[in-house]
C-alpha cells in the first residue's frame, strides 16, 4: 500500500528544500512531494509538527560481525541504526576476520539482505588482513560492492603502503578512510594526554599522535592527488590541518563524532569506562574547533564511531577496559544538544551533516527527498527531549556515556526503502 | 570536624580540615604504638580484606599490623600477574570475598581508579592503597603526620618532591595534601618524567636539583624503577643517578634544618647515599612507624564509628 507522510516540515539540505508538505511513497520510491496530496487508500503517518529529513547516513559503524556477535550483530546494529534515524550504515571492517576478500564482502551483503532494516554498506581494508604490509584486493572489493577502504583501528603506518594505496583508489574513485593516530606516540595511552591524564595517573594519548598522522597522510594525498576521508578528528590542529588541506584545493574530507563535540577529557575522572574510546575525548579548545571545523565545512560529516562493546567487556578497571562507545541511537540528539541549542548550525546545516555530505563522500546519489529517489527517511520531533536509558537501546549493547542524559530529537519514525524500519513507541 | 565518608579513595577530595582530622586522630594511636601492649578492641568483630594485586611489602604489613592492633580480623590476598587478566575478574574477586562478610577492602592495584570501581559497586568501605600512578592517600597522609610531628604545621613549609614524578602516586597525593595543608610545593625530575600541565595542580617545575632545593624544609626522594630506561624515559639509570641523586652538596642547599623523606622501598646508592638514608636529617623509619599509627586512623574512622545501614 502506499505510505502518504502528512504534513511534515519538510528539509532536504541538498536541495535547500525546507517547507510543509506531504511525501508519497510507493514501491518504495518517493512518488511525489506536494502540499495536501489526497490521502485515500493509502498508509497514513501524521509528521505534523515533525520534521521529514533524508534518512541519516553513518559513515563510521561498527557492527562487529562477522566476529564479535556478542558485542553486535548487522541485525541488531542496523536496528539501532533505524531507531537513531539512519537508514545508510557504513560498516567498518576491523572485524574478525577483517573484510580484506571479496566473499567477505558478499558475507556482509548477504547477512544485510537477509536481516538487516537499514542499507549496510561494507567498508574494505586497504591492507590485506589490516596488517600494514600488502594492498588489499581494492579492486576486486569493489567489484563485490565495498564502498570505501579503511584499515580503521589502525594508521597505515608504512608510507611506501599508504602512498600506493591512495595511488590506486584513484582508478576505483573510491575514499580511502584513515585512522590517523601515530601509535608510536599514543604507546599504552588510555586518555588525552594533558592536565587530566597528570591527576588521574593515567597513560595519556597525545594529540601529536593524532596530528603527525593527518600531517603525513595529507602529504601524501598531496603527491598522489588522490582522495582521502580523515575519520573522527579529535583535536584542534588536526581540523587547522584539514583546514589548510583544502584551502590548497586537496581532495579532502572529514568528519567528527558527536560526542567528541560534547564531552571533555574531565568526564574521564569519574574513571566511567564508557568515557574511554579511541580518538580520546579531548579539551575544551578542542571541542570548540571541531564546532568551528563544522561551521567552516572543514568537517563534511558528523559520524557516530558507533564501537559497541558488552557489559563484561566495560565492566572492568579503566585501563583494562576496550575503546569505544555506542553513537548509532544518540547521534541526532546530541548532534541537536551541541550545535542547533548551542547556536553553531542550524538544524538544515546538521543534516546536511548526516544525509548529503555523507552520500557525496560515498558518490551515491542517496540522502536526499526528491521524485524517484529510494524512500529513506527519519522524522523526529527535534525538541521534543527525551531520556537514555540503557534497557532501551536496540544496540546489543550500551557502552554508552549519555545514559541517563535527556537529549532532544526524538526519532519518531524512521522509513528505509519505503519500510517503515522504527516507529518509537507513543 | 568529623568524618563522614564510606571510602578513602585520594586525596584530591578530602578537604584541608578531612586531612587535619584524621592527621589529629592519628596522633592518639600513635601513642597506642609506645604502649608495652600495642592493642585496642575498637575493631572488634570486624573484618578487613587487603587486596594486593601489586607487589607490595612496607603497605600490606603496615595495614596488616594496624587491623591487628585495631582487634580486627584481617585476611589478605595477593595475587601477581598481568594486569589485565586480574582486572577482568577485580569486581567478581571482591564480590565473592564480600559474600564471606567482610566490613573492608583495602585496595592495591596497577589500574588507577580501581578502588573506586569498588567503592562505586560495593556497600563496604574501601580503601585505596595506591592505584597505578593515580593516588596512594594512606602514603601522603603518614608524610604530612611526620612531616607535621617535626615542624609542627605544614603551612608555610618548602617542600621538594625530587624523581619520578610521572609513576608516582606517592607524589601525585602529597601534592594535594601539601597544598591543601598551605605548603609551598615543588617538583624536581628529568622533564621526560614530569607529567604536562603538572603546574595545575599548585606546584613549581624544577629539572634542576640544585635550584629545586635550595632553602627547602623537605626533601622527598622518590623511588626510580630500572624499567624507565626503556621507551626513552631515560638514558641509563646511571646517568639519573649522576643527575638527581641526593648528594651532601645537594643536601647543603637546603635548610640547615631540612628533613629527608623516602616513601621506600630505597634503591640505596640511587635516590639517595645510604649515608644520607641513615643519617641524621632522615626520617625514613619515622615514616615507615607513622604509617601504622595513620592507617590506624583511618580504618578506626571509616569502620569504627560508622552506624550499621
Amino acid at each position: 500500500m502506499a505510505l502518504l507522510i502528512k504534513g511534515g516540515r519538510v528539509m532536504d539540505p541538498a536541495s535547500g528544500r525546507d517547507e510543509e508538505l506531504d511525501v508519497l511513497i510507493e514501491g518504495g520510491r518517493i512518488r511525489r512531494i506536494a502540499g495536501d496530496i489526497p490521502g485515500t487508500g493509502k498508509k497514513i503517518i501524521d509528521a505534523s509538527g515533525k520534521v521529514v529529513s533524508p534518512g541519516f547516513i553513518d559513515l563510521h559503524t561498527h557492527l562487529r560481525q562477522p566476529g564479535r556477535e556478542d558485542e553486535e550483530t548487522i541485525e541488531t546494529g542496523s536496528g539501532a541504526a533505524a531507531k537513531g534515524g539512519f537508514t545508510t550504515v557504513c560498516a567498518m571492517p576491523n572485524t574478525e576476520p577483517p573484510i580484506d576478500d571479496p566473499s567477505l564482502v558478499e558475507f556482509v551483503y548477504n547477512e544485510a539482505r537477509r536481516c538487516a532494516l537499514v542499507e549496510v554498506l561494507p567498508i574494505a581494508t586497504i591492507s590485506a588482513g589490516r596488517r600494514g604490509k600488502d594492498l588489499s584486493p581494492m579492486g576486486r572489493l569493489k567489484r563485490a560492492g565495498a564502498v570505501g577502504f579503511s584499515d580503521d583501528g589502525d594508521w597505515v603506518t608504512d608510507s611506501n603502503l599508504m602512498r600506493r594505496a591512495l595511488e590506486y583508489a584513484k582508478m576505483l574513485n573510491l575514499p580511502l578512510i584513515t585512522h590517523c593516530e601515530d601509535k608510536a606516540l599514543t604507546q599504552e595511552g588510555v586518555m588525552n594526554e594533558a592536565y587530566y591524564s597528570t591527576t588521574l595517573g593515567l597513560r595519556g594519548i597525545p594529540k601529536q599522535a593524532e596530528e603527525v598522522a593527518i600531517f603525513r597522510d595529507l602529504v601524501l594525498l598531496g603527491m598522489t592527488r588522490s582522495r582521502l576521508h580523515v575519520a573522527h578528528l579529535s583535536t584542534s590542529r588536526g581540523v587547522e590541518l584539514v583546514r589548510e588541506a583544502k584551502r590548497e584545493g586537496l581532495k579532502v574530507t572529514s568528519e567528527v563524532t558527536p560526542h567528541h563535540l560534547t564531552l571533555t577529557d574531565k568526564e574521564v575522572a569519574s574513571f566511567n569506562t564508557n568515557t574511554k574510546m579511541n580518538p580520546p575525548l579531548r579539551e575544551e579548545e578542542d571541542v570548540a574547533a571541531l564546532k568551528q571545523g563544522l561551521k567552516d565545512e572543514t568537517i563534511d560529516v558528523i559520524a557516530t564511531d558507533h564501537a559497541p562493546h558488552t557489559a563484561e567487556e566495560k565492566e572492568v578497571d579503566y585501563v583494562s577496559a576496550p575503546f569505544g562507545i555506542t553513537g548509532l541511537e544518540t547521534a541526532l540528539g546530541l548532534a541537536i544538544r551541541e550545535l542547533v541549542e548551542k547556536g553553531t548550525l542550524s538544524l538544515t546545516e546538521v543534516l546536511a551533516k548526516m544525509t548529503v555530505n555523507p552520500a557525496q563522500i560515498l558518490g551515491m546519489s542517496i540522502g536526499r527527498i526528491e521524485k524517484g529517489a529510494r524512500a529513506d527517511l527519519a522524522i523526529f520531533d527535534p525538541e521534543k527531549s527525551w531520556k537514555v536509558r540503557e534497557e532501551e537501546f536496540l544496540s546489543k549493547s550500551a557502552n554508552s556515556p549519555f545514559i541517563g542524559w535527556e537529549i532532544p530529537g526524538k526519532v519518531e519514525w524512521t522509513i528505509a526503502g519505503g519500510k517503515v524500519v522504527y516507529q518509537a513507541r507513543i | 570536624m568529623s568524618f563522614q565518608r564510606k571510602d578513602l579513595l585520594g586525596m584530591e577530595d578530602l578537604s584541608s580540615g578531612e586531612i587535619i582530622f584524621i592527621l589529629d586522630t592519628a596522633k592518639s594511636f600513635r601513642e597506642i604504638l609506645e604502649r608495652p601492649i600495642k592493642m585496642v578492641p575498637t575493631l572488634r568483630g570486624k573484618t578487613v580484606a587487603n587486596l594486593f594485586f601489586e607487589p607490595s611489602t612496607r603497605t600490606r604489613l603496615s595495614f596488616e599490623l594496624a587491623e591487628k592492633r585495631l582487634n580486627a580480623d584481617a585476611l589478605s590476598f595477593s595475587s601477581l600477574g598481568s594486569s589485565v587478566a586480574k582486572g577482568e575478574t577485580l569486581l567478581d574477586t571482591a564480590k565473592n570475598i564480600l559474600a564471606m562478610k567482610v566490613d573492608c577492602f583495602v585496595l592495591r592495584h596497577a589500574s588507577p581508579g580501581a578502588p573506586h570501581l569498588l567503592a562505586r559497586e560495593l556497600d563496604v568501605s574501601v580503601i585505596n592503597a595506591g592505584d597505578g600512578a593515580h593516588e596512594h592517600p594512606t602514603q601522603a597522609l603518614l608524610d604530612l603526620f611526620t612531616i607535621r610531628e617535626r615542624k609542627g604545621s605544614i603551612e608555610g613549609l618548602k617542600i621538594a618532591i625530587v624523581g619520578d614524578i610521572t609513576h608516582s602516586r606517592v607524589a601525585r597525593s602529597n601534592i594535594w595534601g601539601m597544598g591543601k595543608l598551605g605548603a609551598e610545593v615543588r617538583v624536581c625530575g628529568p622533564p621526560t618524567l614530569i607529567p604536562p600541565d603538572i603546574e595545575r595542580m599548585g606546584v613549581k617545575v624544577f629539572y634542576s636539583p640544585e635550584e629545586a632545593l635550595e632553602e627547602v624544609d623537605v626533601i622527598m626522594m622518590l623511588r626510580i624503577q630500572k624499567e624507565r630506561q626503556k621507551g626513552g624515559l631515560l638514558p641509563s639509570l646511571n646517568e639519573y643517578k649522576e643527575f638527581f641523586s641526593l648528594t651532601q652538596e645537594k643536601l647543603d642547599l637546603a635548610r640547615g634544618d631540612a628533613l629527608v623523606m623516602h616513601p621506600g622501598p630505597v634503591n640505596r646508592g640511587v635516590e639517595l647515599p645510604a649515608k644520607i638514608a641513615d643519617g641524621k636529617r632522615s626520617i625514613i623509619l619515622d615514616q615507615v612507624t607513622n604509617g601504622v599509627a595513620v592507617r590506624m586512623a583511618i580504618l578506626y574512622l571509616l569502620l569504627g564509628r560508622r552506624k550499621q545501614r
